[in-house]
């Protein structure tokens, strides 16, 4: 096994990004944009509930984590060991999300691992309960259904037993996983591509494909989660088999719809840092061959796509309230795939580690979060609020993300023209309320001399 | 006033459409000569007009009280529960009397009064004017002349007066071949394209049969093609299946001939008649307004509605038009069965595509007063047959919008003008859609008894204005929409727009309509800025002025004061783009079944949040 991921690292020191001699000043170096340290400043600045363990230093605990991560302080770094051994692949709790507002939190791990004969883990439900503040209740949302959950104890997997963690309420929402998303992605991809299709023949393809119905799953989950939060003053554990996956696109679309900073470009990518590449989502093996691969790869799997496509419902329905427009997700998903930085290569951060990506390679956020390229990715009509915002999901308001899969299936020119002359509007806007403050503040000197001339 | 029996009904339950666990809002439900009226405990006030109710249906007494459902044209649906089985049953007997007028006298057109005297009114119905409008296209030429032969109608009863028809068609050919069409409806010309010469006309099918001919009707097609000096054949379409029109043979109707017309082109183009359009447009509606409904039953209900279907079928068949004018520069004879539903909708499509200025406000004004002329929007105002109400102007609109959803720029008009539009068909509070034809029209008076709606619709233009638009000094820039099935969607505006939580919570038109509204008083701003500036240094550069008139002019000058007041106005746009966030809560949304579990109220957690919400209708 060790033989074979070896070979894996070995191939991908041949892709391009380390070969890449990128031809652009490096204003800020995108490896050290994001660290945890700082990440962590901005919860601890409102609690002092929890702390940075480095108890995953040499990746030894969970070498899917990352070698920082946040926990309650109340929890020791021994009984932290403890408890990765009761959770999948050594994902023990770890907070993901603090809504300052009312101080309640998203925490995301693996499942327990309590098997068959419900094995318990007295650390593990200390850590789960140390997250609530007393008389308080919390939820464990399950993203599988409970029959599937049910399964999992067979292999040495399961859920939380209601009687061993008597504060927290289980609850399951569905979400798929690897090859049913990715037989999903390709059907959508050659419905697509098909431009001879009548119309029945369309919509019964685009149904078939499945592709709204995972979409709208992932929402409506991610609105749950933001629920229990925002309305219900309930704190959150979201975990699935190994917290990889669904878990993630939960906790990240959860803290778009709760969290302003996540709307804005910066917030956006501390997320995706966060959430997806220190929480261990494995690229590499996701996002290897996107919809065009014959053979059948065990691995891949859209997940990350679907992320992005879901955050471009909310951004179609809540177009203000995001400082980033569509072509930002479309290079985010482009870049996932395929790149010439090395930001998304490996499959967590030891892997990253191993690779020496920080000094072999360019990290993508050096490139994008430059004033040059911002400016192409920047939403004209951003107008920052603070406010959660929700999502409807039902099936009338979801839509097909055309700018990904019709992007080369359709001529896009009348679109495009429509959008420039959304921003000249804009920008002219902007001009004038320039120039009537200038000319204001002409005037008033104007007055005041003329005052001036009059007085004495 | 007679069918009003209970005026007032208190502690009414509006029910959540789409809500599965009876979620609703309590209130009062008023009943007035014209309109169903409901106030809820937060003022909210919901009105229905009479004339838009499809249906009303009483359902089964539940323990809460007794449920009453209205459907309505514009697509809105209400549940709302009476306590009392008394009071219901009375609404529901009233409503079914007042919905459905057996008189045109009766509708609401005839005593709606906006406060406006009879010069006025009469100036708004000359606002459109078909005789400016040939004009406009350029007839009549040395081709096309202005026909008398229906003056008294005594050729075709729903027909126009006013009938263009080629220079060489004489009155005999005219006669003769109106004798050869059902309903006496001959080839007339619906519109000329000056710059290729070439025409489309509309009639109603030939009464062939199986063998039989008409010399005038041949000749009067012959003139058609003939009128045109640059290609001497015509095409004929038939809008039907051609199993249809097949089926019609055996009735003595049917279709051209090929060879016993000299120089025209046959073709069928598929459009299904009305009776398969309502029945679709039902099945879509069934679908859309589903509780809890999965993503797969809405793409499988919206396949097997049809819907979109027909709607692709209609833009095709008006890009054939468009394509036979521009391409081949040939004219087209377009007809159905009677020449009135598809006939109308895809000549009215093809010259939109054709010509830019329908794409105006005006311009789509002056179209569909010929298409209503024309008998093309029977929307069934009076209690009648359902089977001839047809949704064919929906039909019509909805391909507008996918050509405004294609071209975003090539229309001045934006889509809230096309669903005030459809508001109106149904809601005979105007004269405009009243009746089926011109001479009905005239019985009815309606210029005399009645108001036009565009006067209204003109004074309010600033709201139905594309700020995205871009005038083309070009009136021949022709449309070539792409018809792959993809481009295609569901209408949620249309079909769901009393739905709100349905609906993207902030609008990116409205704001930027807001903004070229803005930019044009910060045009002005500076104007008056720069000339005072101008004034100011003038006045010191003179330095020979008297402090009183100094004074006179500088402390409270109005245009700074509406520059100041302006400076806050900057900040509304913000304030705009979030006002409809207020309608977003988790509770609409429905994430999850476990709406019980959460114990506390979710509307009072939502207006404390968004206090700075206002209302919005």
């Amino acid at each position: 096994q060790l033989e074979c991921a070896l070979s894996t690292l070995d191939s991908i020191t041949l892709m391009y990004p380390f070969f890449y001699r990128p031809m652009f000043e490096v204003v800020e170096d995108g490896w050290h944009a994001f660290l945890p340290e700082q990440e962590f400043e901005l919860c601890s600045s409102a609690t002092s509930e929890w702390r940075l363990s480095y108890v995953n230093k040499e990746f030894a605990v969970c070498p899917s984590y990352p070698p920082i991560v946040i926990v309650p302080k109340s929890i020791d770094d021994e009984a932290l060991r403890k408890v990765a051994m009761f959770r999948h692949g050594g994902r023990f709790p770890v907070l993901s999300y603090y809504h300052k507002k009312n101080g309640m939190v998203i925490m995301r791990s693996g499942q327990p691992l309590t098997g068959t004969n419900g094995r318990r883990c007295k650390e593990d439900e200390k850590l789960i309960n140390a997250t609530l503040r007393a008389g308080k209740r919390g939820y464990i949302i399950d993203t599988r259904s409970l029959n599937v959950a049910q399964q999992a104890r067979a292999k040495g997997g399961g859920f939380e037993q209601e009687a061993h963690y008597p504060q927290w309420r289980r609850i399951h929402k569905s979400i798929e996983r690897y090859h049913i998303l990715q037989e999903s992605l390709i059907k959508l991809v050659e419905a697509c591509n098909e431009q001879a299709h009548n119309m029945d023949r369309w919509l019964s393809k685009l149904e078939a494909s499945n592709w709204l119905t995972h979409i709208k799953e992932i929402l409506t989950t991610a609105c749950l989660a933001a629920q229990c939060i925002d309305r219900e003053g309930a704190s959150i554990l979201i975990h699935g088999t190994e917290g990889i996956d669904s878990t993630l696109q939960v906790t990240s679309l959860a803290q778009i719809i709760l969290e302003p900073r996540s709307r804005t470009i910066r917030g956006f990518e501390a997320l995706i840092e966060r959430e997806w590449l220190q929480a261990g989502h494995p690229f590499q093996q996701r996002c290897a061959q996107s919809a065009y691969c014959n053979s059948k790869q065990k691995w891949e799997a859209p997940v990350f796509l679907l992320f992005l496509d879901c955050v471009w419902q909310i951004l179609r329905q809540f177009p203000c309230s995001f400082e980033f427009n569509e072509r930002f997700l479309t290079m985010l998903f482009e870049h996932a795939y395929a790149s010439q930085f090395g930001t998304f290569l490996g499959n967590n951060e030891s892997e990253r580690c191993k690779l020496k990506l920080q000094q072999k390679t360019m990290s993508l956020w050096s490139w994008v979060n430059r004033p040059s390229e911002l400016s192409k990715l920047t939403n004209p009509l951003f107008e920052a609020n603070n406010l959660v915002i929700w999502p409807s999901v039902a099936p009338q308001s979801l839509q097909l993300w055309e700018g990904i899969f019709l992007r080369w299936n359709r001529t896009s020119k009348y679109l495009d023209e429509a959008y420039e002359e959304m921003v000249n509007i804009i920008e002219y806007n902007k001009e004038l309320q320039a120039k009537v403050n200038i000319l204001r503040r002409q005037l008033a000197e104007l007055e005041t001399e003329d005052g001036m001339q009059e007085s004495p | 006033m007679e069918h009003i029996r209970t005026t007032k009904v208190e502690q009414v339950k509006l029910l959540d459409r789409f809500s599965t666990s009876n979620k609703s809002l309590t209130g009062t439900l008023y009943l007035t000569a014209t309109h169903l009226l409901f106030i809820d405990s937060h003022q909210k006030e919901t009105w229905i007009l009479h004339h838009h109710i499809a249906s009303v249906e009483k359902l089964a007494l539940t323990t809460s009280g007794c449920p009453l459902v209205i459907q309505c044209k514009n697509f809105r649906i209400v549940h709302f529960i009476v306590p009392r089985e008394r009071d219901c049953h009375d609404i529901y007997n009233s409503l079914l009397q007042l919905s459905k007028q057996a008189k045109y006298e009766d509708l609401y057109a005839f005593s709606y009064n906006p406060k406006q005297n009879d010069s006025e009114r009469l100036q708004g119905w000359q606002v459109i004017d078909l005789a400016e409008e040939y004009k406009r296209m350029g007839v009549p030429n040395s081709h096309w002349q202005l026909s008398d032969a229906n003056r008294e109608y005594k050729i075709c009863e729903t027909y126009p007066r006013e009938l263009y028809v080629p220079q060489i068609a004489s009155k005999p050919i005219i006669v003769g071949s109106s004798k050869f069409r059902s309903k006496g409806r001959f080839p007339v010309l619906s519109y000329y394209h000056q710059d290729k010469e070439a025409a489309i006309c509309r009639c109603s099918q030939p009464l062939s049969g199986f063998s039989a001919r008409c010399l005038e009707d041949e000749h009067l097609l012959q003139a058609i093609s003939k009128a045109n000096p640059v290609n001497r054949y015509m095409y004929v379409m038939d809008t039907r299946p051609k199993l249809n029109a097949m089926a019609n043979r055996a009735a003595g109707k049917g279709y051209e001939n090929e060879d016993n017309y000299s120089n025209i082109r046959f073709q069928f183009v598929g459009i299904e008649n009305i009776h398969v359009m309502r029945s679709s447009l039902q099945k879509l509606l069934e679908v859309s307004g589903t509780k809890g409904l999965s993503v797969n039953d809405f793409y499988s209900g919206l396949e097997s509605s049809g819907w979109l279907r027909h709607i692709k079928a209609v833009m095709d068949a008006a890009i054939f038009l468009a394509k036979a004018i521009m391409v081949e520069n040939a004219s087209v004879l377009v007809h159905c069965s009677d020449g009135w539903d598809r006939t109308s909708q895809v000549c009215s499509l093809g010259s939109l595509l054709l010509d830019s200025y329908y794409r105006t406000i005006k311009g789509f004004m002056v179209r569909i007063y010929s298409l209503v002329l024309s008998g093309g929007v029977r929307c069934g105002h009076l209690d009648g047959d359902p089977k001839e109400v047809s949704p064919v102007f929906t039909q019509f609109l909805e391909c507008v919008w996918h050509l405004t959803e294609q071209f975003p720029q090539a229309f001045e008009f934006n889509e809230e003008f096309l669903l005030q539009i459809h508001e109106h068909i149904h809601s005979c509070q105007f004269g405009n859609f009243l009746g089926n034809c011109q001479k009905e029209r005239e019985e009815l008076k309606l210029k005399e008894k009645t108001y036009s709606l565009w006067p209204f619709l003109l004074e309010d233009q600033k709201k139905y204005i594309n700020p995205l638009y871009s005038f083309k000094s070009q009136r021949f820039t022709v449309l070539e929409p792409n018809t792959v099935s993809f481009n295609f969607k569901f209408w949620r505006n249309m079909y769901h727009q009393f739905d709100r939580t349905l609906h993207p919570r902030q609008s990116v038109f409205n704001i930027i309509m807001n903004m070229n509204e803005q930019n044009k008083q910060l045009q002005k701003d500076i104007q008056d800025l720069e000339s005072k500036i101008k004034q100011r240094k003038n006045k010191q550069t003179d330095g020979v002025l008297t402090k009183e008139l100094l004074h006179s002019v500088c402390p409270e000058s109005p245009t700074l004061k509406t520059s100041l007041r302006f400076k806050e106005q900057t900040l509304l746009p913000v304030n705009d783009a979030l006002r409809t966030i207020e309608g977003s809560s988790p509770a609409d949304n429905r994430y999850s079944e476990y709406a019980e579990e959460f114990s506390k109220p979710e509307p009072a957690v939502v207006s404390l949040e968004y206090g700075v919400a206002r209302m919005t209708c």
